[in-house]
């Protein structure tokens, strides 16, 4: 799956920018061309990702438990969680938005806990370079997430909006600030996550490693792989 | 594409090198042509986007969003009548739904995520290529402002937050008369103009601009 030839700039002994791509020797602290902070591909980075997604993971539950909108009409009050405010819309034939929401709310933030957990499980396993799937797995993680936030702007248009009185009134309950900060601590969650991790090449005996990188050996000027332009 | 064996040793000069920020792999950095792209081989990331705009078009965009921002703010945002009684709110409104009570922090957030955080950039991104475009060296702190511009990215979440107001109308569609004003227009201006401002941006151009001034 690894194109032949290509090391990671961790194997040469030194640090990529993950901002701007700059290179540095290994233990450099910032990025002489964008001044960002260097990060070393580590696996110890996994640690502040599991902070983050344990953090998420509780404020998820609440989220789910308690009341998103309480609803007051003329014939009583009514009050509303995530996923009944999904099945409503189902109900009275929304059926695109009804799909909208249950992705937003439901499918993504779910899906979201798993796939940062099986990632950060898999890269921690050392096996070697992971792949293109791995990746992409990550990207759509990292782009996708912050799209449950719908749920919860929903609830602030309704809740500011529908102010009529004793006719109809909308308030927010206080499942919309347990699921702001679960979807906020999973998306830094997703950040925390080093991508580079996927392509790590295991710590092996320095021995076996001597032959990929050798320091002081000359290389022609434009030895290296390039990237693909198009 | 040419991909040749790639021990390389300590010391090269890393400046010629340039590492993929996902994938790690260690490139030789070429130069490109203003309309040309390189991907990572490994990971297919893109590495450099084609510079076909001027940084002046791009402080041009920002600058239209950060003026449909502000209209976006001070303009009836929608309108709510049913049964003789009528309720209006503006953006601001919007966010102060959670104002109430403990769910205060909310507010402030949402504020942020919606208004304050997409403006911080707009005035980051000026702030970085207005004197780039310019032909002057760049203002000071520049490269932490384009940091910032670029950390703020995932959590400016104004196109969500249409989506949203979509996804509401639908809800009290049926039971109450919706008028939408002009703040909501903004609002879509506002998405599309950054859509393609951020398309417009390459990021590769400015950090290299940034580090020739
Ligand atoms: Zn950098
Ligand atoms: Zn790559």
């Amino acid at each position: 799956m690894t194109a032949p030839g290509i090391i990671g700039a961790h194997e040469a002994g030194l640090t990529g920018c993950t901002l701007c791509g700059h290179v540095a020797p290994a233990g450099t602290r910032h990025c002489a061309r964008c001044g960002a902070r260097l990060h070393p591909v580590d696996l110890r980075s996994l640690q502040r990702v599991w902070a983050w997604w344990l953090a998420g993971l509780i404020c998820y539950v609440p989220a789910n438990l308690y009341p998103m909108l309480r609803t007051s009409t003329l014939v009583g009050t009514q009050t509303n969680t995530i996923a009944g405010g999904a099945l409503e819309l189902a109900e009275h034939g929304s059926w695109v938005v009804a799909a909208i929401v249950f992705i937003a709310s439901i499918m993504i933030p779910i899906g979201k806990f798993a796939a940062i957990a099986y990632l950060s499980l898999a890269v921690a396993r050392e096996r070697g370079p992971g792949g293109h799937r791995q990746l992409r797995l990550y990207e759509v993680v990292d782009f996708i997430g912050r799209w449950s936030m719908i749920d919860v702007f929903v609830v602030a248009i309704l809740s500011s909006l529908v102010q009529l009185g004793f006719v109809a009134s909308i308030h927010p309950g206080p499942a919309a600030v347990a699921f702001a900060m679960s979807v906020a601590f999973t998306m830094l969650s997703a950040q925390s996550f080093d991508s580079r991790l996927i392509w790590r090449v295991p710590a092996v005996p320095s021995s076996a490693a001597s032959g990929r990188a050798v320091p002081g050996e000359a290389q022609p000027a434009d030895a290296g792989p390039k990237p693909s332009i198009s | 594409m040419c991909v040749q064996n790639a021990s390389i040793p300590k010391a090269a000069a890393p400046g010629d090198m340039i590492a993929c920020p996902e994938c790690d792999a260690l490139l030789r950095a070429v130069p490109l042509g203003p309309t040309e792209r390189a991907r990572c081989p490994r990971c297919g990331s893109l590495l450099v986007s084609p510079r076909v705009r001027s940084f002046l078009q791009v402080v041009a965009l920002a600058f239209t969003a950060l003026i449909l921002m502000m209209a976006a703010v001070f303009f009836p945002f929608l309108g709510i009548a049913a049964h003789g009684l009528s309720h209006e709110s503006s953006v601001i409104e919007v966010a102060l739904a959670f104002s109430d009570g403990w769910l205060a922090p909310l507010s402030v957030a949402v504020l942020a995520v919606i208004v304050g955080l997409p403006m911080l950039r707009f005035c980051a991104i000026i702030y970085v290529l207005w004197p780039l475009a310019n032909g002057r060296p760049a203002w000071p702190k520049a490269r932490a402002a384009f940091r910032l511009a670029e950390g703020l990215t995932p959590w400016s979440m104004a196109e969500i937050f249409i989506v949203g107001t979509a996804v509401a109308l639908v809800k009290i569609g049926g039971l109450a008369t919706i008028s939408i004003g002009p703040a909501f227009w903004a609002f879509c201006g506002l998405v599309i103009v950054t859509t393609l401002k951020n398309a417009f941006m390459s990021r590769w151009s400015i950090w290299a601009a940034l580090e020739r001034s």
